[in-house]
């Protein structure tokens, strides 16, 4: 493989709370490559998040650097910026949150595509609608509004727009985490439908350790706003050498299918 | 098995925009004295729904159909000793509109109180904490309601409960404000306060949703532990079978109001009867799960 298609070193974010300071990321590097799926798992203040929004720039680290596509893309900014921005998009937990609930789905769709710059009206009409069978969806939801689609149809309806325009990287902030587990499963199979199909490489963040051996190639485990441990997301899982590593591990719960009376040992 | 609560042909409806929609359909069931009880199911499925009918705090606007029997032996009269007769009737109240929460209508024996013989663990504690009261205060006034103790005495029973649910500084938490703690430390408040009073079922919806895996797993052991020692009842209510089947002796699966199975928790993750129990342990994602990427033929 060539240059990586998102290389992150030395990413640092303070805040300052009660006078003091704290590293809500602090010193992280990690580097995914086109078409693949990096996990960022930790338990609730180890940065994952944070990192996130430092990756999309919506603010800023007080120190490191961030190569996107081969270029500086910290060094970004005006028109430039929103150019590079259509290559990376982001689909969060509550997609209710994400969206004006009283809008349509069309004009949700519309915004990623008139923003960048695909002209013409029909032709955005057109693209709507191939957006939504794209993802699973009949077309005729453009006509419905945000609020009256179900919470695995709006998930449908976040990645459709995050796709609306070809990005080469996606990041997906706890994602499926508020999905229902069959719907949850379907988005999943989705992503990785769009992974093959259009080569798209995803930054993972999730606490679930179960969802992340599925469909994460690699994985990166944060403590404190510090790397614990990366590498080979079944590897790492199925052997965690950080502590913190294990105890993600032995608190995910476990479904044994096989054994009698799960409840009984105390 | 001695049943504490028995439940008949249950049938909830509540009103949305202008149609009725059924949240429970004829829903049968008992709950067994001192056992831990996990109502799993998806979104839709009622199991919220029917954790609040027990509580009896289902909106005012639901029209509820059949019954909630209660089989406590002993149920404690109230401190006053004010037959429950004259406990006041808040079924006429008309402030807070049709939303408000009041005990619901539902024909019931014996039926017990809320916060006193029922405590309930709610998936936001933040929601369920007042945020401008301190701690202490919050869990000190459950004890001091239901059982008629002093300020002081409650308060000391706050500060023995912040100990049980083992929060890092006890003392210092009763004075904190909800704000100050984390997520999981809100959670153990909200449980501390709701077995002050000493209730006999303890009910916890998602309680342990929207905390990170280690933290829920901390939480999902107290729970098993205060329950334990009190010998109380639980009534755990998740969407998670995986999380349910840890902790639960027996597991009714509900999937769009209706009861889709009942059995012992061994029995419905070896050896489901009903395909849809099948389909959502299918679902879950397990850490030895078959990677849907291998799956998908996209390996590097």
């Amino acid at each position: 493989m060539s240059s990586p298609l998102l290389a992150v070193s030395g990413l640092t974010k303070r805040y300052r709370r009660g006078g003091k300071t704290i590293a809500a990321v602090d010193d992280i590097s990690f580097h995914i490559e086109p078409g693949e799926t990096l996990a960022l798992a930790g338990p609730s203040g180890s940065g994952k998040s944070t990192i996130a929004r430092l990756v999309l720039r919506l603010i800023e680290p007080d120190a490191g650097h961030i190569e996107f596509e081969g270029g500086d893309f910290l060094s970004l900014n005006g028109a430039a910026l929103r150019a590079r921005r259509a290559r990376l998009q982001m689909v969060f937990q509550d997609p209710l949150a994400a969206f004006n609930p009283r809008a349509m789905v069309a004009r949700v769709l519309d915004d990623p595509l008139r923003t960048h710059g695909v002209a013409s009206r029909p032709e955005r009409t057109r693209r709507i609608a191939a957006l939504l069978e794209r993802v699973g969806l009949s077309a005729d939801l453009a006509a419905r509004a945000i609020h009256e689609v179900s919470g695995g149809q709006r998930q449908r309806i976040a990645i459709a727009r995050a796709i609306a325009t070809k990005p080469s990287l996606i990041v997906l902030d706890e994602a499926v985490s508020a999905l229902d587990v069959s719907v949850r499963r379907q988005i999943l199979q989705l992503l990785l439908d769009l992974q093959r199909q259009e080569r798209i490489a995803y930054l993972f963040i999730s606490h679930d350790l179960g969802v992340i051996s599925a469909i994460a190639h690699r994985v990166v485990i944060l403590d404190a706003g510090r790397v614990a441990e990366s590498g080979n997301a079944r590897a790492v899982i199925g052997a965690p050498q950080s502590a913190i590593g294990k105890a993600l591990v032995a608190a995910a719960p476990k479904l044994n299918r096989t054994s009698q009376g799960a409840a009984d040992r105390q | 098995m001695t049943a504490l609560l028995s439940i008949r042909d249950l049938t909830v409806t509540y009103r949305r925009d202008g149609s009725e929609v059924a949240a429970l359909k004829h829903v049968s069931l008992d709950v067994a004295a001192g056992e831990r009880f996990a109502i799993i199911g998806e979104s839709g499925s009622g199991k919220s729904t029917l954790a609040l009918a027990i509580a009896g705090l289902l909106p005012g606007s639901s029209k509820v159909g059949g019954s909630i029997e209660w089989k406590l032996p002993n149920l404690r009269l109230p401190h006053s000793f004010a037959p429950p007769s004259v406990l006041p009737d808040m079924s006429g109240r008309t402030e807070g509109g049709a939303t408000e929460r009041r005990p619901s209508a539902i024909a019931t024996s014996h039926m017990p109180l809320g916060g006193r013989d029922i405590g309930f663990v709610f998936q936001d504690p933040s929601a369920s904490l007042d945020p401008v009261m301190a701690i202490g205060e919050q869990i000190a006034e459950v004890a001091r309601t239901h059982l008629g103790l002093t300020w002081s005495q409650s308060y000391a029973k706050a500060k023995s409960l912040l100990e049980r649910v083992r929060l890092p500084d006890p003392d210092a938490a009763l004075r904190a404000y909800p704000h100050q703690l984390s997520g999981g430390q809100k959670q153990r408040v909200a449980i501390a306060a709701a077995i002050a009073a000493g209730p006999k079922l303890l009910i916890a919806d998602e309680a342990t949703s929207a905390l990170d895996t280690i933290v829920q797993a901390e939480i999902v052991a107290l729970i098993r532990q205060l329950v334990a020692e009190d010998g109380m009842t639980l009534l755990f209510v998740s969407h998670d079978i995986a999380l349910a089947a840890e902790l639960a002796e027996r597991i009714a699966v509900f999937r769009h109001g209706e009861l889709v199975e009942l059995g012992a928790t061994a029995q419905i993750i070896a050896s489901p009867r009903h395909a849809y129990t099948r389909a959502l342990l299918d679902a879950h994602l397990g850490l030895d799960a078959e990677p849907l990427l291998r799956q998908a033929g996209a390996t590097r």
